[in-house]
């Protein structure tokens, strides 16, 4: 940089500068559209490939009903009924979700802050986290009863370790100049966490909080395999006992629906709350 | 003000611990003064434990015999009296411009005042980015982001400055622009400054003195007076005094290899 630029005004210095090439002079109309709706045109695609598939080849419905036949067959159950079930899920995967993030954070703390912590803790973690969790829960549901309790320690349960993991990962990342920095002010501990740790960690933080969405979807289905009169992982459990598949795609549907959204919560979660720690592309 | 030294090491020796259990011996029997404002650029290889010293100063590390001493009273904890400057301007991405300068006082005290604000607006005008105070931090390149880090170091007004490497990291253009920028506020705001390089150019354009430091252990090789006017300029660097001391340095360095 040279000493010129300083004098530029300031508004024009917090414009952010170009980081998107210069178009070139008329593009290609139907190149542009293709890139934009290439992925729609994909899934749509992939549809109708299933649909016609089915229909060319005769598929018996009970084995794999075409599209049509699932959307139909979503129709049979009233939308009442489907947001009951779709709520009993997102529930459980909530509660979990939330349990498991008001654990695995301060959890990381104090791994990231203790050597002599992190040696004691770190082995049990890695070990409860290596049980299958698809073999555990039928265990946790007989100890813990029938109700939300076993499904949330469930879904908490398969949640918890990457975001642990990552965000111990986070602490331990931050800039060794910005610690010395801390101790040659004589800053607190706690204000050395507060104010330089956490915030450095949190593109770790959000990596972790993104990839547990989808991992408490599937813990609330797993839980609700295990016991359950309610929720889509019931349904889908429910329905094939009945060769009902096309009930189950629904479920299973609904269930993409939940964990996209959930998923993309977070997303924009991290744009609005710290969009620094999101490469400037994705801001 | 007297004569008294603002910064003394007395026999320093450093030794750490390697993972196998040996030890290293990082520095050698350290023993010079730094008087009252005075400019001090410290200058070695890799390895030489030029870092280990401002860590000494800084009362981030203390040393295994020997005593580190600023304003004769021995370090036993960071001091107020210490601004650093690392070798990555090292800002916090989520706070603009202005929020980086003030942030050792909202670290060390937990709020700012507006006091502390229109200071770190004075010492950014001092470092030439008076109109980037809202900017972020990504806006800014290597350099502005160093004088960033400068600014920061002085936020609270430390008696000494130290600068570990502080333009290593610049472009070959930007870093001279630096080293010039760096006179300048050094002479518009007084310090005592300690300034590590591996840069011999570098150091003689800037310091008073320089510590020649031979590597493992780091340890005193010589202490050279610069006998280049100031104020220093562009043409300083063709000053014949200049090149001579340039010369006898590299000399110096590169002599136990030729030997």
């Amino acid at each position: 940089m040279t000493l010129q630029t300083t004098s530029a005004p300031a508004s024009s210095a917090a414009a952010p500068p170009e980081v998107t090439i210069p178009a070139k002079p008329a593009p290609a109309r139907l190149p542009a559209l293709l890139n934009r709706f290439a992925p729609l045109l994909a899934f749509v695609g992939l549809l109708i490939l299933w649909e016609g598939g089915c229909r060319l080849f005769k598929v018996p419905a009970f084995l794999l009903p075409p599209p049509s036949a699932i959307i139909s067959g979503a129709q049979e159950i009233a939308w009442p009924l489907w947001l009951g079930h779709a709520w009993a899920t997102i529930r459980v995967a909530l509660m979990g979700y939330i349990v498991a993030v008001i654990v695995s954070i301060p959890l990381a703390i104090a791994l990231s802050s203790s050597k002599l912590l992190s040696r004691t803790l770190y082995p049990i973690i890695v070990v409860v986290h290596s049980m299958p969790i698809v073999a555990v829960a039928p265990i946790i549901v007989v100890t813990l009863g029938a109700s939300d309790l076993p499904r949330v320690v469930i879904t908490f349960l398969i949640t918890f370790f990457p975001i642990v993991v990552t965000t111990t990962a986070g602490l331990l990342a931050t800039p060794e100049e910005l610690v010395e920095l801390s101790r040659s002010l004589r800053a607190s501990r706690f204000r050395e966490i507060v104010h330089i740790r956490l915030p450095f960690a949190l593109p770790y933080i959000f990596s972790a909080l993104k990839i547990a969405t989808t991992l408490s979807v599937v813990g609330a289905v797993v839980a609700e395999f295990v016991a359950a009169e309610k929720g889509l992982g019931y349904m889908i459990m429910f329905s094939t006992s009945f060769f009902k598949i096309n009930h189950s795609f629904a479920s299973l549907a609904i269930l993409v629906v939940v964990s996209l959204t959930f998923f993309q919560t977070m997303v924009l979660l991290q744009k609005w709350l710290a969009p620094w720690s999101l490469p400037r592309s994705e801001r | 003000m007297t004569d008294d030294p603002v910064i003394s090491f007395r026999n320093v020796v450093q030794d750490f611990k390697r993972d196998d259990g040996g030890i290293v011996r990082a520095l050698d029997n350290l023993t010079f003064d730094i008087g009252r404002h005075e400019f001090v650029a410290v200058l070695g290889p890799s390895g030489c434990g030029k870092s280990t010293l401002l860590r000494l100063l800084a009362g981030l590390v203390f040393p295994t015999a020997g005593s580190v001493e600023i304003f004769g009273l021995k370090v036993t904890e960071p001091r107020d009296e210490i601004g650093i400057v690392f070798q990555k301007p090292t800002l916090l991405p989520w706070f603009n411009v202005l929020d980086n300068v003030t942030f050792p006082m909202r670290h060390k005290y937990g709020r700012v005042t507006q006091t502390e604000k229109d200071r770190a607006r004075e010492l950014l005008d001092l470092v030439e980015l008076g109109q980037f105070t809202g900017a972020g931090i990504d806006q800014l390149s290597g350099g502005m982001q160093q004088r960033v880090a400068i600014a920061r170091a002085l936020l609270l007004d430390p008696d000494i400055l130290l600068m570990d490497e502080p333009f290593s990291a610049l472009d070959a253009l930007t870093r001279e622009e630096m080293s010039f920028e760096l006179l300048r506020i050094w002479t518009e705001k007084p310090k005592t400054v300690l300034f590590i390089t591996h840069s011999i150019p570098e150091a003689v354009l800037l310091a008073d003195r320089i510590i020649v430091m031979s590597p493992r252990p780091g340890a005193v090789r010589e202490i050279l007076d610069v006998r280049v006017p100031r104020p220093r300029s562009l043409a300083s660097l063709s000053d014949p005094n200049f090149n001579d001391l340039a010369n006898h340095i590299r000399a110096s360095l590169f002599s136990r290899r030729a030997a």
